[in-house]
């Protein structure tokens, strides 16, 4: 069979039309097999959604108890029947119950990456190459510019700028699910023990991050109730980027805005933010990690989807590889 | 060289003065000599490299990957310099456990690849990275090393010279590298704040910086060795020294009664740079207020420097003894390393002095005003009266009198009065109370505020700079055209009024910067102060504002009453 007629791009989604299902669906559909928990792919008003059950767990957090009509939770590994074809979830290494989706049938197997990355992270199960037919693979930050640098490394800049400029709140930015508990979690590896101050909208995702182990130290809510700004001299709170320019802001002595973000490579990008301090420090794969990966799958066909598709495209015609952007609409550039 | 590369990254994105220095500062604390001095020399702009033009640069990079990736890239990125450095192949990433599976070779004719050549196929057509396979661990580069392959380049092997130091380099620090061969880091950082870190390492005064500045070299190392308690202050060594200015303070409210008229002198207030010309065995040297050097811009000046002697005095254009010209003719020959004949012609040069520092080998700045200034008016008559005339005393009985004359001046190119103690010697910096300047009234205008973006640091939450417009075109179909934008004028409490009407009449955002409501019947009206204007071929209104302030909100005042372009074109002429 041919590779477009066990998975094609429709305006809901991807959509495989032998299960009779989608993958990460950006309307409401009968049958939504979830790769992970943010919220340009996990959207609320699905039939029936399939994904593992960290995915579950995060989605009724996010979208309530009711965001769909029922759920199965799907073990890393494990293989299922849905309609006619093979599905099964492998670890993608992006955040918290991320997942690739592998869909075989009639001898033909193709593997959606959803979004995934190859460097460590304390805080999810690293991704698992599976050898594949056809690969789906994301493309955020497929250009040779992007290369992400070592996060201890970055995490080591914020806690130098601390150290140099005391009397200023450093307030990361970084995205409520995923990022914000990573960058806790290294600023943890790296010996820093006191209490990291956070945002309300992070408040939920990171208690359930200590509740499946991922330990992250003492979190604080950064309110200032009955102190006064002088409280947050010297302290470090992460917050999603979009409350920076907001008035909840004002309660920080001098903030140094800081945003952990893979777009913080390029200069000009933090500079248009008012970013005073870059953190590379990305969820995606950057150009090394897209390529390999894409070697090692071993697939001879890769179809490329949401970001910069034309130079994932482009290398992989240098080397010999069939390649196609898929044009699936309905995904944030911004998700890092 | 990571470390003066890490302290470019933070430079270029840290908005205040004060942030900025301690980055310096801490920067000159902790790295070693030479390097900090060389850092030094980087920011002030002494390092002397020979450049590399963007085309080298263009040509090196798709020697090493394929010319599609790379444009898509560059198209991505905006600046060469950065792209490259972003783009450059990375010897480590190598080494990574990564096995590639053997790989179909190219279609022939495919770009520049070849899988078989290429240790990194990984780049989509990277060619190997020159020394890294014959030296896979070098030692880390120091910005001494990278200045010194550089400096000893010749034009022939610069191109590889400067390959196998991004060869060598971290991403950071072949940004770095890339700005140094490139010139100009332009990361807003002035000599003068370069200087003030120095100064803030001693701590000393930044005018005993400014003294010694032009008799020391790269590294620096015996001021380094001075400022940190280890050696003695150094021999100021050059010929011609910059001699730190003396500044006045601004009249306030209240000081003239307690001043009398008699122990003061008056002068104009001429609207040009102030400079000082120094002259000295051989050596001539025009300097800015802070010590630059700017005789590369001036040498129909310089070329009349025939003295020995140290002039103090307002550079201007034009004729002295015909006609002086505005700020925007002046401009015309600031900031520029050299100046074409054609551009002396039309607009010359000249010195209007007021103060003599050192008269044939004598230092006059202990002598009383007075006395200083018989000798300039002795010494001005043997001089080139193109290039050199004085500023005239204005006789004056009262305050009241002079304050006609200040509202009124005879010029249009004077901002105002300076008074100078009769008996005060020349001090260095701005002590109280010997000189003080009194600028006429600024001008004033009623625009309309159009663009808000937010600030830094304390104010990082709050929309406090201001671009505003006024109307511009025929009677029914007027538009608002920007003028300028401000960032202060205005007190705390009048900030949170703004910020809070930005947000309530937000029509569009860009990032951090939001544009506003501004119609006839909508919209807030800002008073801006400002000091004068120029003609402006960037800007879509035309012309430029020196010192824009926001002076007063005008809740009160209809949008559809602010001023129109043609009150500022007036000024113009």
């Amino acid at each position: 069979m041919r590779a477009r007629d066990l998975l094609h791009p429709r305006p809901e989604g991807l959509y495989c039309p032998p299960g009779d299902f989608y993958i990460d669906p950006v309307r409401p559909v009968e049958r939504a097999l979830i790769t992970h928990g943010h919220s340009d792919h996990a959207r609320p008003g699905h039939a029936k959604v399939l994904a593992t059950r960290e995915t579950l767990d995060i989605m009724a957090i996010r979208c309530g108890p009711g965001f769909a009509g029922s759920t199965q939770a799907m073990a890393l590994g494990d293989k299922i029947k849905v309609g006619d074809v093979t599905v099964s979830f492998h670890p993608a290494g992006h955040v918290l119950g991320s997942a690739q989706i592998s869909v075989q049938h009639n001898g033909l197997r193709i593997v959606a990456s959803g979004d995934y990355k190859r460097a460590s992270d304390p805080t999810c199960a690293a991704f698992e190459v599976v050898a594949c037919d056809v690969f789906i693979s994301e493309a955020t930050f497929a250009l040779p510019v992007f290369r992400h640098p070592d996060a201890a490394h970055e995490i080591g800049k914020l806690l130098k700028s601390v150290q140099q400029f005391p009397e200023r709140a450093h307030l990361v930015g970084a995205y409520a699910l995923g990022k914000a508990q990573r960058v806790m979690r290294l600023l943890r590896d790296q010996g820093y023990d006191k209490p990291i101050y956070i945002h309300g909208a992070i408040a939920r995702l990171s208690e359930y991050y200590q509740h499946q182990g991922v330990d992250l130290g003492e979190l604080q809510p950064a309110t200032v109730e009955d102190g006064d700004k002088s409280d947050f001299a010297g302290a470090i709170v992460i917050a999603p980027s979009s409350a920076f320019a907001d008035r909840w802001a004002r309660r920080f002595p001098d903030p140094l805005a800081c945003f952990a973000s893979g777009w913080m490579r390029i200069r000009q990008r933090a500079k248009q933010g008012g970013v005073e301090l870059p953190l590379i420090i990305s969820d995606h794969s950057d150009w090394i990690e897209l390529t390999d990966t894409i070697k090692e799958t071993g697939a001879g066909e890769v179809w490329v989807t949401h970001g910069r598709e034309e130079a994932l495209v482009r290398w992989c015609e240098l080397n010999g590889i069939s390649a196609r952007p898929l044009h699936l609409v309905g995904y944030e550039d911004e998700g890092d | 060289m990571n470390r003066f590369a890490e302290l470019l990254d933070r430079l270029v994105l840290t908005p205040s003065r004060n942030g900025k220095l301690k980055l310096i500062t801490d920067h000159f604390r902790a790295v070693e000599d030479p390097d900090r001095g060389l850092a030094l020399a980087a920011l002030t702009g002494d390092l002397d490299i020979a450049s590399v033009k963007p085309a080298m640069l263009r040509q090196l990079v798709s020697e090493r990957m394929d010319p599609v990736l790379f444009g898509y890239s560059y198209d991505y990125v905006g600046d060469l310099a950065e792209t490259v450095s972003l783009v450059w192949p990375e010897p480590s990433r190598n080494a990574s456990p990564v096995t590639p599976p053997p790989l179909t070779p190219p279609h022939k004719g495919e770009g520049n690849v070849d899988a078989s050549e290429s240790p990194s196929p990984l780049w989509g057509g990277v060619r190997g990275g020159g020394s890294q396979e014959h030296d896979p661990k070098p030692k880390p580069q120091t910005l001494a090393d990278v200045v010194a392959a550089l400096q000893s380049a010749s034009r022939s092997d610069g191109p590889a010279v400067l390959a196998r130091l991004l060869d060598q380099a971290e991403t950071s620090a072949r940004f770095a590298i890339i700005k140094l061969v490139t010139g100009g880091l332009r990361i807003g950082v002035s000599a003068r704040l370069a200087k003030q870190a120095l100064a803030d390492l001693g701590p000393v005064d930044v005018a005993e910086i400014e003294e010694l500045w032009h008799g020391l070299t790269p590294p620096y190392a015996e001021l380094f060795a001075w400022l940190e308690g280890k050696a003695p202050k150094p021999e100021q060594a050059a010929k011609a020294p910059f001699r730190p200015v003396m500044l006045s303070n601004p009249l306030s409210d209240g000081d003239l009664e307690k001043l009398a008229p008699a122990d003061y002198a008056a002068e104009w207030k001429w609207d040009g740079i102030r400079v000082q010309a120094v002259s000295e065995g051989g050596i001539r040297r025009l300097y800015s207020r802070t010590g630059d050097d700017v005789s590369g811009a001036f040498p129909d000046v310089v070329a009349s420097m025939d003295f020995d002697a140290a002039l103090d005095g307002e550079l201007l254009v034009g004729v002295p003894r015909e006609a002086t010209g505005t700020f925007s003719d002046l401009q015309q020959r600031l900031n520029r390393k050299t100046v074409s004949a054609k551009m002396q012609d039309r607009y010359p040069a000249f010195v209007r002095c007021y103060d003599l520092l050192q008269l044939n080998g004598e230092d006059l700045r202990g002598l009383a005003f007075t006395e200083r200034r018989a000798r300039l008016e002795t010494f001005i008559a043997t001089l080139d009266p193109d290039r050199f005339d004085l500023s005239p005393i204005i006789a004056f009985e009262s305050w009241q009198q002079l304050e006609g004359m200040r509202s009124a001046p005879p010029h249009p190119i004077i901002e105002g009065v300076m008074l100078k103690r009769l008996d005060s010697a020349y001090l260095a910096g701005r002590p109280k109370g010997p000189w003080f300047k009194w600028k006429r009234d600024p001008h004033t205008v009623d625009a309309v505020l159009m663009y808000a973006q937010r600030g830094h640091g304390k104010r990082s939450s709050f929309y406090s700079d201001y671009t505003f417009g006024v109307w511009s075109g025929a009677e029914g179909q007027e538009e608002l055209v920007p003028v300028g934008k401000a960032y202060f004028g205005f007190t705390d409490e009048e900030l949170r009024q703004i910020d809070k009407f930005v947000r309530d009449n937000t029509i569009e955002r860009f990032g951090p910067v939001r544009s506003v409501r501004a119609d006839k019947s909508n919209g807030l009206v800002l008073e801006v102060a400002f000091e004068g204007l120029n003609r402006s071929t960037r800007h879509k209104s035309g012309v430029a504002m020196r010192f824009p302030r926001i002076s007063r909100l005008r809740w009160d005042k209809p949008p559809a009453e602010a001023d129109r372009i043609e009150t500022l074109q007036a000024l113009l002429d």
